[in-house]
């Protein structure tokens, strides 16, 4: 794909905009489909391998307008049916249509809590977009209205002209509740529960607020200021934070409850433990979790060679083992980081990829190299016990499994050796057991998920639960959703 | 932001420190650690075992070395000073029960961590050998401590300048080789020198504990930089340990991962020590 630069497609916005305004009459639906489907501009792939700042820089205002105008206003609206939070979708394209950003970003709102941080990562092309009818029409997901991009927008907007109303919050109820972690899910019931007037406190255990947001998704796709911008609304409503808090270990969960006077808790602790493949030669040097990786650079800002006392390994060779979100991270830091090849080795095919579809497309113009259907069957190391090759077995496709995607099938006797300096594991994770261990009662699946009824409530009364570590490693959306339900009762329960 | 209450310097680099820490002064356990950053914005973090806690002041105490950048900074702090983020207790407690005869081994620093432990050992009705060992005697830190606890006191230097001219391993050997031998032993210390205690141990059979001190990030089980193979299997020092089965840590693995960023760190405290002769000099130069 090519680059376009951002003055050409502002420019050429513009002159389509302009045109379509002077119209006296109604765009009909065939029109409104041929009107260009926008370009995200973003920095140039040679320029951005280089430095950490954001990929995508964000549409005009005439972007923003002309596509929220290639919306048809379907009466069946089947983008909301694919948004797991269900925001009037064709509401807010009408009013950025017409240019009005605040009533488009207010609309939004009164869904998501976070429309900067889910204009930005969520996987739109499996969600909302994925059921627009231009797309269907057009017959590509790539053309469908990019519902994501304009959210971004009118949020960016917002928060850039400080425009945004501060929440009225309800007379002090003299109830008390716990927010344990400060992930999407836990910002969401902080800023729903205080705003019923109850006393909230968060606890989380780094020395930063925000979860994954700020160790785990790079600067490069979500500015950490943006984060900053959440919690700091929090605070101004009043929500009382303690870092360095670690529930199970600095205060035991039932100890909030029966000693410090919580009304209710709600853990939002995240799927923090990360898997690995259990292979030969994993624990050598070199070899590194994408959790361990993405932490150390985001998070202890390791990319920051001159100020950061956080080291991390700068090979040359990097390999990143998965196919995820959090592959394309660990291997577009890696880029950044100055490795001279980075490998992406997944065993199925891209179409199977979980990532959402930009991160991929932005990987490869970055200078990532695919590996598909190929796996890692062994690590080999040198006599320091250092890392040097991986022993790559290759896969087909079978039968597809119980997730409806094709099963991969290795291929007998078909091993090989790919020399490497550095394995990145970017397999997923699984819930962080501390609460669990710590917490007598607490009921979780076999595989440490906490278990939760309908309205988000725990095995222990008082105590509710939602995000990763009620659905193991999901999204930011249906966090912030399963935040929502959960606040929703919390302010029931202490009605 | 955790207040310094109290410093004071131990043996050559070696400090001690009390902080204001009252919940983890609370609910810590002999064998448990903090993990500090003294700058949150570009400060690393840093494990440290809580050598000893005062529940009633709120306060925990640290021993710790000064070996590189972070530690050498914290050693500079002065009372009245704070530390940016202190975050605990983390890890497994130590299993502390009456096992009967129970030999404390600590090299150099991992006195610091021993000294709890021989405590609660101790408290538990245990009879308590310990042997105490340091590159010289300049550098053996809580002697007093460790003597008022132990009812039987071996102290050795490999200089010989103080105590037996020996390493640790050969009381040790020559102490399991008695009859009875001891129910269980516990060493802290270099890793080089935990590997050979549980080598010396091996052949009596005699159970042998070790703390290890892997590099880590969050402590809370998040990142796997922290993992060893204990009996083939993979574990997290942070929430597994710090406490393992001697007889079954892969030590040659962990002491290869502990010196994957060695680069690094000499370079952030060769330019430490330089900062410090720049300020030095300032301070000199009227
Ligand atoms: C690298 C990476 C990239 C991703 N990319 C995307 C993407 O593009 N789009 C998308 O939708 N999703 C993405 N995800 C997934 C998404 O980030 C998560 O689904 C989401 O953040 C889950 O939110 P949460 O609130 O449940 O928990 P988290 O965001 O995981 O936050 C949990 C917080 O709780 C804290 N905590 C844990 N235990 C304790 C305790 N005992 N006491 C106190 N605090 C504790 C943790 O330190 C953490 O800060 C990505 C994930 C990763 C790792
Ligand atoms: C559970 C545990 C308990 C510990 N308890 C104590 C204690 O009570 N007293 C004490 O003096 N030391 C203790 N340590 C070791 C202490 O954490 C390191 O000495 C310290 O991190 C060095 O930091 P630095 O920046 O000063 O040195 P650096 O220049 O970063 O490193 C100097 C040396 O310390 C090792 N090191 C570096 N970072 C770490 C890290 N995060 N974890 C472990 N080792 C590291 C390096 O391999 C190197 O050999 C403990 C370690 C662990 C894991
Ligand atoms: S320090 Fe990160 S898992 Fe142990």
């Amino acid at each position: 794909m090519s680059h376009s630069s951002p003055e050409t497609l502002a420019l050429e916005a513009r002159q389509e905009l302009e045109g379509l305004l002077k119209r006296t009459t109604p765009l009909t639906p065939k029109e409104r489909i041929a009107i260009t489907a926008q370009e995200m501009p973003t920095q140039d792939p040679a320029v951005r391998r280089r430095n950490v700042q954001e990929v995508a820089l964000g549409y005009t205002p005439e972007q923003a307008r002309l596509e929220s105008m290639r919306c048809l206003q379907c009466r069946n609206a089947p983008c909301v049916q694919g948004c797991p939070v269900r925001i009037d979708i064709p509401g807010f394209l009408k009013a950025a249509a017409d240019g009005d950003f605040q009533g488009a970003c207010s609309i939004i709102k009164k869904n998501s809590l976070l429309p900067a941080v889910c204009g930005r990562v969520c996987p739109q092309e499996t969600q909302c977009q994925e059921h627009c009818t231009v797309g269907k029409a057009l017959k590509s997901v790539d053309k469908a209205v990019s519902i994501g991009r304009v959210e971004r927008f009118v949020a960016d907007l917002e928060r850039e002209s400080g425009s945004a109303v501060a929440p009225t919050i309800k007379p002090a109820t003299g109830k008390k509740v716990a927010v344990i972690g400060t992930g999407p899910a836990s910002i969401t019931v902080a800023a729903d529960v205080r705003r019923e007037g109850h006393q909230v406190v968060m606890f989380e255990a780094f020395h930063k607020p925000g979860g994954v947001l700020v160790y785990g998704i790079p600067e490069f796709r979500l500015p950490k200021a943006i984060v900053q911008k959440e919690i700091d609304a929090l605070t101004g409503m009043g929500v009382e934070l303690k870092t360095n808090f670690v529930i199970g270990r600095t205060r035991k969960l039932k100890a909030l409850i029966e000693e410090d006077g919580f009304d209710a808790v709600f853990i939002g602790t995240g799927a923090g433990l990360p898997k690995f493949m259990n292979i030969e030669g994993e624990n050598l040097v070199g070899v590194f979790s994408a959790n361990e990786y993405l932490t150390r650079a985001n998070l202890m800002k390791a990319y920051d060679f001159e100020r950061a006392d956080t080291p991390i390994s700068r090979p040359g060779r990097v390999a990143v083992l998965g196919g995820g979100n959090v592959a394309m991270d660990a291997a577009r830091t890696a880029v950044r980081l100055g490795a001279e090849e980075v490998h992406i080795i997944y065993r199925r095919t891209e179409v199977e990829m979980p990532a959402r579809i930009e991160e991929l497309a932005h990987a490869k113009e970055e200078g990532v190299i695919f590996h598909l259907l190929e796996n890692a069957k062994r690590l080999i190391g040198d006599k320091d016990g250092c890392v040097t090759a991986l022993e790559c077995l290759r896969y087909e496709l079978g039968e597809p499994d119980a997730s409806g995607r094709r099963r991969p099938v290795e291929v007998k006797g078909s091993e090989f050796i790919r020399e490497i300096d550095a394995v990145i594991v970017a397999i997923g994770n699984d819930s962080n057991p501390l609460i669990p261990r710590t917490t007598d009662g607490l009921q979780t699946t076999k595989w440490g998920n906490i278990i939760v009824d309908e309205t988000g409530k725990t095995s222990i009364d008082r105590v509710y639960a939602g995000g990763d570590i009620v659905l193991g490693a999901a999204t930011v959306i249906l966090a912030m959703g399963e935040g929502r339900r959960a606040a929703a009762s919390i302010n029931e329960r202490l009605k | 932001m955790n207040k310094i209450l109290a410093r004071t310097q131990l043996s050559d680099d070696v400090y001690m420190m009390r902080l204001d820490a009252p919940y983890i002064a609370r609910e810590r356990l002999p064998g448990q650690f903090v993990i500090l950053q003294l700058d949150n914005e570009f400060g690393e973090r840093i494990p440290l075992t809580i050598a000893d806690a005062d529940p009633v002041e709120g306060s925990i105490t640290i021993i710790f070395q000064a070996v590189g950048k972070t530690t050498h900074i914290l050693a500079d702090k002065q009372v009245g000073d704070s530390v940016q983020s202190v975050l605990g207790p983390l890890g497994q407690p130590t299993h502390i029960e009456k096992f009967g005869t129970v030999v404390c081994v600590g090299g150099g620093i991992g006195v610091a961590p021993l000294h709890p432990i021989v405590k609660g050992m101790k408290a538990a009705g245990n009879r308590i050998i310990v042997i105490v060992g340091a590159r010289t005697k300049g550098l053996v830190i809580l002697e007093e401590q460790m003597r008022a606890l132990a009812d039987e006191f071996i102290i050795c230097t490999d200089d010989g300048s103080l105590g037996r001219k020996a390493l640790v391993t050969e009381p040790l050997k020559e102490v399991c080789g008695r009859i009875p031998k001891p129910d269980m032993v516990v060493a802290i210390g270099p890793p080089i020198m935990m590997k050979f205690c549980a080598e010396a141990t091996r052949p009596f059979g005699v159970h042998t504990m070790v703390s290890l001190n892997t590099i880590m990030i969050d402590g809370t089980g998040m990142c796997g930089g922290c993992r060893v193979t204990v009996g083939g299997q993979t574990k997290f020092v942070c929430v597994d340990g710090p406490e393992f089965d001697g007889h079954q840590v892969d030590f040659d693995n962990m002491m290869q991962r502990l010196k994957a960023y060695r680069k690094h760190e000499d370079h952030a405290h060769k330019q430490c020590h330089l900062n410090a002769e720049i300020r030095s000099k300032e301070s000199i130069t009227p």
